[in-house]
């Protein structure tokens, strides 16, 4: 019978990577349970930054710590979510090129407009 | 429990060894950046630039219930890796009820941003009040498109799949789908952090 839980037990202590469609190794699903839960601490973290609490630390440490979350979340989800980590080597370099592109034609650009 | 895809496992017969469509899939991908880069630092770059009397980001932004659209999207990504898990397993039932539970989970952030905007604009920020008003809302705007045009792509799978075109071999159609769909959601982790959470 079809099932529809994530972690079904015969799948429940199974090693983390199994192969699967595509020839290449997919994660379990239950890795997947776990890294959605990293990253919905990581959200609960972020989202806690935005509270007076912690707003006597300074605008620059708070924007330091935003950025290393949200890009540890950005790996996350790329890494295991979307196989980079199991897959070819090719589609991480495409990825990253088209990224790393992006991101220096606009800092370029708002360096030009004296953004910093 | 169910048996791995058969037809899906062997080497795809191209020059690169790799199947054509997910190369082209990642090669869009990269493209997508440059437009969601430069809709990001133009946001960036305008959203200081509002009158002392005109409405900013302080005066509009939500942060709990745009904390909770996000936890939704987060969510869905979760949801549609195991639609396409459940594919590669060969489980026809599971994947149908996991790509109709994404679709929902990504319709849930579009309603909450179409409530977000109304809400907005009846604060006084519409798209031409100010360039921040106008910056906000084209970056804002193309993510929910994108996200809409990610939903019908997920009900387009779900109606193959009712009418029994969508079986284990093509797993890697929803393999892609889903890659859409997660690329969706980074960008909006992006923007929930720089729009939403960074110090105004």
């Amino acid at each position: 019978m079809a099932t529809v839980t994530p972690d079904s037990p015969d799948t429940a202590h199974a090693p983390e990577e199994h192969a699967s469609a595509g020839g290449h190794a997919h994660p379990s699903n239950w890795l997947y349970v776990k890294v959605a839960i990293y990253l919905a601490l990581l959200t609960a973290f972020e989202v806690f930054t935005y509270f007076e609490t912690v707003h006597g630390w300074g605008d620059t440490a708070i924007i330091i710590m935003l950025v290393i979350m949200m890009l540890l979340k950005f790996f996350l989800v790329v890494a295991f979510f979307m196989h980079l980590k199991f897959d070819s080597p090719i589609f991480w370099r495409l990825f990253v090129f088209g990224l790393i592109l992006a991101m220096a034609v606009y800092m370029v650009m708002l360096t030009a407009f004296r953004f910093w | 429990m169910t048996a791995e895809a058969p037809a899906h496992t062997e080497e795809h017969h191209t020059s690169t060894g790799l199947s054509n469509e997910k190369l082209a899939m990642w090669v869009f991908l990269g493209s997508e950046c440059l437009l969601f880069c430069g809709l990001i630092s133009t946001y960036m770059f305008n959203k200081g630039r509002i009158g002392d009397d005109d409405v900013g980001p302080n005066d509009v932004f939500d942060i709990p219930f745009t904390s909770v659209s996000s936890f939704v999207l987060l969510m869905s990504s979760l949801t549609m890796v195991f639609a396409v898990s459940s594919i590669a397993r060969g489980d026809l039932r599971g994947n149908r009820i996991w790509l109709a539970t994404t679709a929902a989970l990504g319709a849930t952030f579009v309603a909450g941003q179409v409530y977000e905007f109304t809400a907005f604009y009846s604060e006084g920020l519409g798209f031409t009040t100010n360039l921040f008003g106008s910056a906000f809302y084209a970056l804002t705007g193309f993510h929910g498109a994108h996200v809409t045009i990610g939903i019908v792509m997920l009900m387009s799978l779900l109606v193959m799949s009712m009418r029994g075109n969508l079986g284990p071999e093509r797993a890697e159609t929803v393999e892609i789908i889903g890659l859409y769909w997660h690329f969706v959601d980074i960008v909006w982790i992006v923007i929930f952090t720089i729009v939403y959470l960074f110090p105004q």
